[in-house]
């Protein structure tokens, strides 16, 4: 961390002393990441914050020109620890663009290894890399205080985890020497098995294609997922009560602490795992069958449910140049002016973009990133949305469409979402209900992601009920055979682990002529936009209050570090963020995503 | 240096996706935690410096060891790279990769900026992923960032003030236990108990890179016998959908990905060559057969001294990289937008 006294300013009547704080990088993320700050000591409050990422490589540039079966090859290679979303995504576009509904083996097969992704990359997440924030030496060196309640606080679920206090929870998150890290290791170890077995390597899988999976359907496939998965499940009737103990405590700990990382309910979520039976993979039929995603994709503003329909989310998305290191595509040619339903596709949308990219000096006041804003159009106002990390908007936008219904594993209420964990060797069966929260900050986001995980895995069972189906039934082919056409456009939806991915291809002569992926991070971490609306990041950590008991001469800045978190940044997709001082905040974002 | 600690400094700043960080996570032979807390004998002390599991907040506490190895203050380190390195002579300001703010200024620290700082000093550079080792995705044709490996920005005679070469584990993403097993090598001869770590051509260590993805196949037997996949979820060979394996280095059928789970042909998934010097383009567009593998596969078994002898022959082509990976203010990639 960086220091340094910045000459006194006046806010109102009060004197403040800002001082300028960096952390660049920031640790515990997938990539680079830097965080400028200004802190107000005296109002204990964020007073203003730039977040950078510096990282240009140029993912749609150089697939222009080149074969469209080696796309989800290619952008599989955007993230390091979701790759296979990337991959996964893009044989949708891909299916969508050649005509081929895959065989529903090879859905089934696609489900259940993103699952184990889920499964694997929340955990990996929430206890080796946020969990430090929270472990005994992070908190015994930030907050004294709260550790010594933590000692006297019972936890109200010990006896299900074992762990008798608050205090002896946060010990077992203490890096390495801590029981739960460990074991959180080992799990992240056994899911990636899991994945394996569905999508042949982590993180870059080697078996999915356009037209379906390569991998074959066979009883020893599905048992060895199974039997892991049902270990797994052991692991969440733990893993959640736990976590709800350790954030439960935190509120009542620290009263206002619901303020960290808080921001206005913007949540967007682009759905997960298809349907076979309902999944065509064509654009026409598209709201039909987004509906039925097995997690369903909505824009949910203030609480309430805009939209869950696939066209109409597809048609609202815009993307606005920022303060990044680009040149505006004005005058370029639009690929897609309408889209196959006769709708217009705006020039700013993901299927008519261009990538110019000019290298400058970073500069706060001007360009300072190689991410645009992405924005969502409601047809009034370009929506700044946040994906919370993923699992919290997920959860909010599955609950309140109602729709999912996995045989009883997995149930929407409209207010909820009910979760159903058979007998496992240990414990009989447990039910948990994910609630839709007061607020959209810090704790939610992280509380969020160990419920997803927990829904993950009841996914998972319905996915093998369906698969064994198959199987048994003899229907055991998961790929279908497929032709490149000579013009074609193709567009791929679904959730990264930290949230909304999208896909868009255009094909010409054969060739990808435009290709531009836009995922989460770009999504959270963009900076104020034309219309001076600012980017997600910036509402979170402006409005974090400090609650950090060292002052400024040993601030370590936790408070900022656990908003940050708890959006899951992965840097790979790119950050960029300028909050401008005090109250108005100047954001440039630009995700590396959209050029990767 | 049986009682020094060894310093591991990781930069995962390169033009890279993170995925080898992500990978020694997933490691079991040794695992992380093994090798952190000194779980097998005769390793030394080690200290990682690597930004995704450590314990501060970042920041000036988090850099200090790399700005002291640069001191020459931090004695012995192994610097662990982590992405390709982008070309940052081909524009007139700006960056493609930073990594940290230099003292004293506003300004980013590049990749390659790390690597003139630091590698003069130190003992061994490990470079973890075909991005680091030979430029790879990033350094397709057409890229806008004019991306190499390490062996063409220090040379690929480069060796460390200590006589070793730089050592290459290739992969995309490399494959946990190749990783945590060279670093643990690294370790084992850092503290005088391994002689100098063995390592083929292109860097790789030779023990795991010394036979082809189709040896250790177990679709191999379908191939002796002609029976070639016509059609992705089939349980054949796959060498006439795409699959490179006869003529890739690599490990991973053998090994499986992780427990022994997954791979690439063995369950389904077409060798793209992704621990190749010539990866991605020379094997692109990957789905087509590769060119040998009409006539080979057609000579299978009988006429085995030919076969080997032809597959050498495009092994070497494709163990060499595209002509445009370089050093220079000259962007030779086909991208001419700058």
């Amino acid at each position: 961390m960086a220091v340094k006294d910045l000459p006194g300013q006046t806010t109102g009547t009060q004197p403040s002393r800002l001082v300028e704080m960096a952390w660049d990088p920031i640790t515990r993320i997938v990539g680079s990441l830097g965080i400028y700050t200004k802190i107000d000591f005296q109002k204990k409050v964020v007073a203003e914050c730039h977040a950078t990422s510096s990282i240009f490589r140029g993912y749609s540039i150089f697939m222009k020109g080149k074969d469209p079966r080696d796309a989800h090859f290619i952008t599989s290679r955007i993230c390091g620890i979701c790759g296979d979303n990337h991959c996964v995504c893009s044989v949708y576009a891909q299916n969508m663009a050649f005509g081929v509904r895959p065989p529903a083996m090879g859905e089934w097969i696609m489900n259940l290894g993103e699952a184990a992704e889920y499964m694997f990359d929340h955990n990996i997440f929430q206890e080796n890399l946020v969990g430090v924030d929270y472990c005994e030496n992070m908190v015994r060196e930030t907050n004294p205080s709260v550790w010594e309640k933590a000692k006297k606080a019972e936890a109200p679920n010990a006896k299900i985890h074992g762990y008798k206090t608050i205090a002896d929870i946060m010990t077992s998150l203490n890096p390495f020497t801590g029981d739960f890290y460990r074991q959180a290791l080992v799990i992240s170890r056994y899911t990636r098995e899991m994945f394996c077995l569905m999508e042949g390597r982590h993180v870059h899988p080697s078996t999915l294609y356009a037209g379906g999976v390569g991998t074959v359907a066979t009883q020893q496939l599905f048992t060895d997922y199974y039997t892991r998965l049902m270990r797994y499940i052991e692991y969440m009737k733990v893993c959640v009560p736990l976590h709800d103990d350790l954030f439960d405590f935190w509120y009542q700990a620290l009263p206002g602490y619901e303020h960290n990382g808080e921001r206005r309910i913007l949540l967007g979520c682009w759905g997960a795992y298809q349907d076979p039976d309902h999944c065509d993979f064509t654009y026409k039929n598209m709201t039909h069958w987004g509906r039925k995603m097995f997690v369903t994709p909505g824009v949910v503003v203030d609480g309430k449910l805009v939209t869950n329909d696939l066209v109409q989310i597809n048609l609202g998305i815009r993307i606005l140049l920022g303060h990044s290191y680009y040149d505006d595509w004005e005058g370029e040619e639009t690929f897609v002016p309408k889209d196959p339903l006769g709708n217009p596709v705006d020039r700013r949308h993901p299927w008519n973009m261009h990538t110019k990219p000019t290298p400058k000096k970073r500069d706060f006041a001007n360009q300072y990133s190689w991410v645009m804003s992405p924005r969502w159009y409601d047809g009034k106002d370009h929506l700044a949305l946040d994906t919370g990390g993923g699992a919290i908007a997920r959860l909010w936008s599955t609950a309140l469409s109602g729709l999912v219904d996995m045989n009883g594993y997995v149930k929407a209420t409209g207010t909820s979402v009910q979760i159903n964990l058979p007998k496992s060797v240990l414990s009989g069966p447990v039910s948990f209900e994910w609630k839709v929260p007061k607020w959209s900050n810090t704790l939610e986001r992280n509380r969020a992601r160990t419920y997803f995980q927990a829904y993950c895995a009841a996914a998972a069972l319905h996915f093998l009920d369906k698969a064994f189906e198959e199987l048994n039934a003899g229907r055991t082919r998961s790929w279908e055979p497929f032709t490149v056409p000579d013009e074609a456009i193709g567009c791929g939806f679904t959730e990264a682990v930290r949230g909304v991915l999208s896909h868009h291809v255009v094909i010409r002569d054969g060739k990808i002529a435009n290709y531009h992926p836009w995922p989460p991070t770009p999504w959270n971490g963009n900076p104020r936009d034309k219309f001076g609306t600012p980017g997600p990041y910036e509402d979170a950590v402006q409005n974090t209050p400090i609650f950090e008991e060292n002052g400024p001469d040993s601030f370590k800045g936790i408070d900022i570090m656990r908003a940050v978190r708890s959006f899951d940044p992965c840097l790979p997709c790119g950050v960029h963020m300028y909050l401008g001082d005090g109250k108005t905040i100047e954001t440039v974002h630009s995700p590396l995503a959209p050029f990767g | 240096m049986a009682d020094t600690v060894v310093n591991v400094l990781w930069i995962p700043a390169g033009l890279s996706c993170d995925g080898d960080s992500v990978a020694l996570t997933a490691a079991m032979q040794p695992s992380i935690e093994e090798i952190a807390l000194g779980a097998l004998p005769g390793l030394p002390g080690v200290k990682f410096h690597w930004p995704l599991i450590e314990y501060s907040l970042g920041g000036a506490e988090f850099l200090e060891a790399f700005f002291k190895a640069e001191r020459g203050e931090l004695d012995p380190f192994v610097l662990v790279i982590e992405g390709s390195i982008a070309n940052e002579e081909i524009k007139k300001e700006g960056y493609f990769t930073g990594f940290g703010n230099a003292p004293g200024s506003d300004q980013p620290i590049t990749f390659s900026g790390w690597i003139d700082r630091l590698s003069p000093k130190a003992w061994a550079i490990l470079a973890v992923g075909t991005c680091a080792t030979y430029g790879g995705i990033h350094a397709m044709a057409g890229n806008p960032t004019g991306a190499m490996g390490i062996l063409d920005y220090l040379g690929w005679d480069w060796k460390s003030s200590h006589g070793i070469p730089i050592v290459c584990v290739p992969g995309c993403p490399i494959h946990p236990d190749n990783l945590s097993e060279t670093i643990l090598y690294l370790l084992w001869q850092a503290a005088g108990k391994a002689p100098m770590i063995p390592l083929d051509e292109a860097g790789r260590p030779s023990w795991l890179f010394g036979n082809t993805v189709h040896e250790g196949c177990d679709r191999a037997g379908y191939y002796e016998q002609g029976q070639f996949a016509s059609e992705y979820d089939s349980p054949k060979c796959l060498v006439k959908l795409g699959c490179w394996g006869p003529v890739v280095k690599c490990n991973v059928p053998k090994r499986g990905w992780i427990g022994g789970v997954g791979g690439c042909p063995n369950v389904g998934g077409i060798c793209i060559g992704c621990t190749m010097p010539g990866f991605p383009d020379k094997f692109m567009p990957f789905m087509d057969e590769p060119p040998g593998g009409k006539l080979s596969s057609t000579v299978s078994g009988a006429y085995g001294a030919v076969v080997k002898t032809m597959r050498n022959f495009t092994m070497a082509t494709l163990d060499k990289e595209p002509s445009w990976r370089h050093r220079g203010k000259k962007l030779t990639t086909g991208y001419t937008g700058h």
